[in-house]
């Protein structure tokens, strides 16, 4: 459940997802990367392929910005042309003259020169945009592609020791905001760097004075934000280990509803709630209303410069060094100056954390891959099934061994019971024989042929599995069971279906072998699913097969099918069982006894009762386990 | 989403002083511009220097004092958005506490999690918006058309004809976007659905060889995600640049009508100058609003799931006045109990009458989905029958109240639930004032200690949230002992030794034997050597009992309880 929710993302924003504003992650705790510079550049690396529009990209942003920030300047001409008209005017007017007219074919100029200017700013600005969509999405693709293919090669070790959740959401999450930060953040520094430069630049040429004026305002900004931030993080690092702890707290209480209204605690759950709610509560609007004063404080330093070039340009103008449209002028770009400076220190931060995510995601790249097969590997093109451990050590971690030494030699169609308490590793035999891991030394041959020089594909091909955590996927059931074989047509299927007694039920379910199973395949019963796994593996038609016989949430009648079906699949072929029914195990070619993972037994019934040892033990406690109950009432 | 809102009564004074704050911010923003032409008109053309320093330290009062009430408004919003979403939370999540298992199972416990914490969220978020900009936004534009207005009001049409060709770029824009952003969602979902499948089933995919296929199936996904993708942005592209056009082409008209009106003589620079500015914040404030429309449908889906948790009605409901239990103990009857589940069509359980007392142990057996659980869920009331009554000592269990009803019973579900804490904490939560002896003695008897004493911490050994850090069959343990230390005077263990190896099962059932021997005892069982020795069998099939005896009777009379039984044990044990 956990790992579903960690997959939950807020739906897409319209303007690009995220939310709260300009200043969205001021003043937020920034995730960092540890090599920031190597993965920055590696993810431009991915950039590479698409140079050209990407260059374009940047040149088209930096035209538009350009155009639109000579826009005020030259607007600025026009209102001193309508002033110079104006003061004329009053002029003769004092003076009895007649009236001249405003210079109009000037200011129409003007007009024509700015609504050209405009237009063209935004068409750069729009084409900008349309091609970034397309570099942005085909690198992500790119990407989210590669991580994909990594995935099938990286070995089972890599997925065992994670939780799906974990993997998930690097390919979700973490992709997501690298799509933002390429499609929107990239350019819109570009834009805002250029802004900031060319708005100095503008400022520069209009009034030196005025612009040192202005930008002696900045470290007032730099000041402000820093100094929240340094305030805001301790609350929002409050309030995230809150919203944990309320989140751990719903999680478990809701998954375990049954047992809290079972023992009647309620009350105890609702009061523990409270508190991190109340925790919540108090360091939740600190944080909110220290990183919520940002914009107003950003406001008033800008209004500050505002005022000051209001007076200051005031008395320029009054002393004649300045013309009234330059100060017009000059006040607009004095506005937008502030937007581009917040913007830039909040894209360094999502900048930050992009890259933190692609570092997430790289790591991922770059994990050791399974062995690659060899060039020579080899086919068996038609398997017997005869399996050999030779010498075999094996262990998860280097330092507990958990096979030692193991020598098993099984002919072709013999019935191996792999028998022990739950939990006892028998995974492990699984991921040997299909060499999901690779084993410490000595060897395991296939038919003599050790399965390091088959293909892994052909090796797998091999075998055929029952086990009890079956897996379907979310399709129907006819493709879920042609899945056992490339090709496979709809007639092989029922066959198939038929053979594993699935073709009753199949038939009664209301779209047949159409019904789609849904995503956890709860519409169909854990017995139906095992006969569907089994009629998978009839089609797969496998020399060899590893079967999981436990069946304990499987109703007496279904039971019936599953092992009439399992008998029929074994039959001919070499079996590794993992048993729990008596008569599989007392007719087993050899049974290997299992506890914490490794093999601490193995022989035939007869044999392993006079050892006396483990599977005697457990032997006898099946058959006193049923005279125990008498004494328990 | 409105609906929600009814939660901030307690917030009302704050709501009030918020929007009064920001109407101050408003208009000293406002007012800012109009102290601007004054500059311009009468400071300049009058060449004042005092004059225009006197309203320059003015205007940095006006600024200074919007600055202030905007971060006090700031203040009290925090706490009202986020002191709602605490109530929202705090209401939720006693809600889900009181929902029965049925109210419960109806959204899943998946969603219910992510209604009690993200759509609050959510929510949360939205409301400090609406609490800034949603309030300043109109103010602002009406603000700003009033004092457009002031200065000069024959110039008002340039903004007549802006707005609405604003609203019909970025309607036209949203019209054709925001399906798509729907099908996003979609495409994500089915991304996310296939690499899921590749991950839960990575060993079937690598053994039947289909790395190839799984590659192209996420291809698919993939390259559709970003096929849509691209179409959203690329319409998307069209709204900046379009509205920032459509900005600036405003200021142009008005400079050059504002220069026709000033030759005509009928206003002043300043008034022009003025106008421009607050045509501008107009035009702005007018997009967050549509911002913030965009914004708001996001949280309504939130809302919606929040008030379909909260108006959901209670069916299983404590009676006004509860009924004290006789003074009997363990007493456990059915009477002709028919029940079924909300909304199904045929019945989970039919006509079932029994009953039990102290000292008796009842099997259930039967397949899957024959009742067995169901039955049981009646005795605690879980949920209420359809027809007939469940009486436990002698009293039915809908007079009694919860809480007395199942304080008299310790309960081992088929699903092991342990809370994340000490192994100690874990078991005390059957009885809170547990000593250490009796826990001990409860681990004792659920075969636990063993286990807990090759812990390095022993009883204080924390378990991780779920249970992950320790085995299936200790946990089974562990919840065993759970529901031992209450010393109750029904017990039901459902399914409750599956993860139990042959050894562990026998011990601890010939420990709990005298330990329970005064209780009344239901087991739900699978296999016929649990269940041969109990005082009754229930055999279940489809919601009926196909028949109710010993073992040895049962042979000679079920049908259904012989069939199970062959298929259990061989010959040689059926002797």
């Amino acid at each position: 459940m956990s790992e579903e929710r960690k997959v939950d993302k807020p739906q897409p924003g319209v303007f690009g997802g995220r939310a709260g504003g300009p200043a969205g992650s001021l003043g937020k705790p920034v995730e960092k990367a540890k090599n920031f510079k190597g993965t920055l550049f590696r993810l431009l690396s991915y950039l590479k392929p698409q140079r050209t529009k990407f260059i374009t990209v940047f040149i088209f942003a930096i035209l538009s910005t350009i155009f639109s920030i000579v826009g005020p300047k030259i607007m600025g001409k026009a209102i001193t042309k309508i002033a110079e008209g104006f003061g004329a005017k009053m002029m003769a007017l004092q003076m009895h003259q007649p009236i001249p007219s405003m210079d109009f074919t000037y200011i129409g100029q003007i007009v024509l020169i700015l609504l050209g200017l405009y237009l063209v700013s935004a068409a750069f600005s729009y084409l900008q945009q349309y091609i970034m969509a397309g570099v942005a999405q085909k690198t992500v693709y790119n990407m989210r592609k590669e991580v994909d293919e990594k995935l099938s090669r990286l070995p089972l070790k890599f997925f065992d020791a994670r939780t799906h959740g974990e993997i998930l959401s690097r390919v979700t999450n973490d992709f997501d905001n690298i799509s933002t930060t390429l499609q929107q953040s990239l350019t819109q520094l570009i834009t805002s760097i250029v802004t900031i430069l060319g708005v100095v630049v503008m400022m520069l040429s209009i009034s030196p004075l005025l612009t040192v004026i202005v930008i002696l305002t900045l470290p007032l900004y730099v000041l402000v934000t820093m100094n929240i931030a340094k305030h805001s993080q301790k609350y929002f690092a409050t309030q995230q280990r809150s919203l944990g702890e309320l989140n751990g707290h719903v999680e478990e209480m809701y998954t375990g509803h049954k047992i809290v209204k079972a023992f009647g605690r309620e009350e105890e759950s609702i009061k523990t709630f409270n508190s991190i709610n109340a925790k919540l509560y108090t360091a939740g609007y600190k944080a909110q209303f220290i990183s919520g004063i940002i914009m107003p404080l950003m406001r008033f330093v800008s209004n500050l410069g505002y005022v000051i070039v209001c007076v200051v340009g005031g008395v320029f103008a009054i002393q004649g060094t300045i013309t009234i449209g330059d100060i017009l002028a000059f006040i607009q770009y004095s506005r937008q100056f502030t937007m581009p400076i917040v913007q830039t220190a909040n894209i360094a931060n999502i900048i930050q954390s992009t890259v933190a995510s692609a570092e997430r995601v790289f790591e991922l790249l770059d994990e050791a891959e399974e062995l690659p097969d060899h060039a020579d590997a080899k086919v068996i093109a038609f398997p017997k099934g005869e399996v050999k451990f030779e010498n075999v050590d094996f262990s998860y971690k280097n330092d507990e061994p958990l096979i030692k030494n193991m020598n098993i030699d099984v002919k072709q169609g013999h019935t191996i019971a792999i028998v022990g308490p739950t939990g006892a590793g028998k995974t492990t035999l699984v991921n040997l024989l299909m060499r999901f891991y690779e084993i410490g030394a000595g060897k395991i041959t296939v038919d003599g042929v050790d399965i390091r020089d088959i293909k892994r594909g052909a090796l797998r091909n091999i075998f055929g599995m029952v086990l009890q955590d079956t897996w379907l996927f979310n399709g129907t059931i006819m493709e879920n069971i042609a899945y056992g074989r490339e090709g496979a047509t709809e007639e092989e299927v029922m066959q198939a279906t038929r053979a594993a007694h699935a073709h009753h039920f199949i038939k009664t379910l209301p779209e047949g072998y159409n019904t789609i199973l849904n995503e956890e395949a709860s519409n169909i019963s854990q017995g139906q699913k095992q006969l569907i796994t089994i009629a998978r593996a009839i089609l797969a038609d496998p020399a060899i097969l590893i079967l999981d016989e436990a069946t304990s949430s499987v109703d007496s009648r279904t039971e019936v099918y599953i092992q009439r079906a399992m008998t029929e699949l074994m039959n001919g072929r070499t079996s590794f069982v993992i048993a729990h029914r008596l008569s599989t195990i007392r007719d087993a070619e050899l049974i290997l006894v299992m506890n914490k993972g490794s093999i601490i037994e193995m022989g035939n019934h007869n044999e392993l009762l006079a050892q006396n040892g483990f599977y005697a033990d457990l032997y006898n406690s099946q058959f006193t386990g049923a005279n125990l109950n008498n004494e328990v009432g | 989403m409105i609906k929600l809102y009814r939660f901030l009564k307690q917030y009302k004074a704050y709501i009030a002083v918020i929007i009064v704050l920001l109407f101050a911010q408003v208009l000293s923003d406002l007012y800012l511009p109009t102290l601007m032409a004054d500059i311009v008109d009468k400071g300049l053309a009058n060449k004042d220097i005092n004059y225009i320093i006197k309203i320059g330290s003015f205007m940095l009062l006006i600024a200074a004092g919007g600055t202030g009430c905007a971060i006090f408004a700031t203040y009290l919003s925090s706490k009202t958005a986020v002191g709602f979403g605490k109530i929202l939370r705090e209401k939720i999540f006693t809600k889900v506490e009181s929902f029965s298992l049925h109210e419960f199972d109806k959204l899943g416990t998946a969603t219910l999690i992510t209604r009690t914490t993200n759509d609050v969220t959510q929510i949360q978020q939205v409301s400090v918006l609406i609490l800034s900009m949603m309030v300043t936004a109109p103010l602002t534009c009406i603000g700003g058309v009033i004092m457009a207005l002031q200065q000069d009001k024959s110039l008002a049409w340039v903004l007549v004809v802006a707005i609405p060709i604003l609203f019909v770029v970025i309607g036209v824009t949203l019209k054709r976007g925001l399906p798509l952003f729907k099908v996003m969602q979609e495409k994500i979902d089915k991304l996310n659905l296939v690499l899921r499948e590749k991950l839960t089933g990575i060993r079937v995919v690598r053994a039947f060889n289909r790395i190839e296929k799984e590659r192209v199936r996420f291809d698919d996904a993939n390259s559709d995600l970003m096929d849509n993708a691209i179409k959203v942005n690329i319409i998307m592209a069209v709204l900046m640049p379009a509205m920032m056009l459509i900005m600036n082409l405003t200021t142009v008209a008005l400079i050059w009508f504002g220069a026709l009106k000033i030759d005509d003589g009928t206003m002043q620079i300043g008034s022009l100058l003025a106008f421009i500015q607050y045509a501008t914040q107009i035009l702005f404030s007018l997009l967050m609003l549509v911002m913030l429309f965009i914004m708001v449908p996001r949280a309504q889906v939130s809302a919606v799931r929040i008030n379909e948790v909260l108006e959901i009605e209670l069916d299983i409901i404590d009676p006004e006045k509860a009924k004290p239990a006789n003074s009997e103990r363990g007493f456990v009857e059915f009477q002709d109990v028919s029940f079924r589940y909300p909304g199904a069509d045929q019945t989970a359980l039919n006509n079932i009458t029994f009953s039990a007392k102290p000292g008796e142990l009842t099997a259930i057996i039967g397949g899957t989905g024959s009742g067995k659980s169901t039955l049981i869920n009646l005795i605690t009331r879980f949920y209420d029958v359809e027809s007939g009554c469940v009486l436990v000592d002698g009293v039915d269990v809908r007079e009694m109240s919860q809480k007395a009803l199942r304080a008299k019973i310790g309960f081992v579900p088929q699903k092991t639930v342990l809370f994340s804490g000490s192994i100690a904490e874990n078991i005390r939560y059957g009885k809170d004032n547990a000593t250490r002896e009796e826990i001990e003695h409860a681990a004792q008897v659920a075969q636990a200690t063993e286990f807990v004493s090759g812990l390095e911490a022993g009883f204080d050994h924390q378990i991780a949230q779920g249970g992950t850090n320790v085995s299936g069959g200790q946990k089974q343990r562990l919840s065993i002992a759970r529901a031992l230390i209450r010393k109750a005077e029904i017990y039901i263990f459902d399914d409750s030794f599956s993860a139990l190896d042959f050894k562990t099962d026998a011990k601890l059932r010939a420990a709990l034997k005298p330990e329970i021997a005064n209780a009344t005892v239901f087991i739900i069982a699978q296999s016929v050597s649990t269940v041969r020795d109990a005082d009754r069998i229930i055999v279940l099939d489809e919601g009926q009992i196909s028949g109710i005896g010993t073992h040895k009777e049962l042979l000679k009379t079920c049908e259904v309880y012989r069939e199970i039984v062959a298929s259990q044990l061989s010959e040689e044990e059926l002797a």
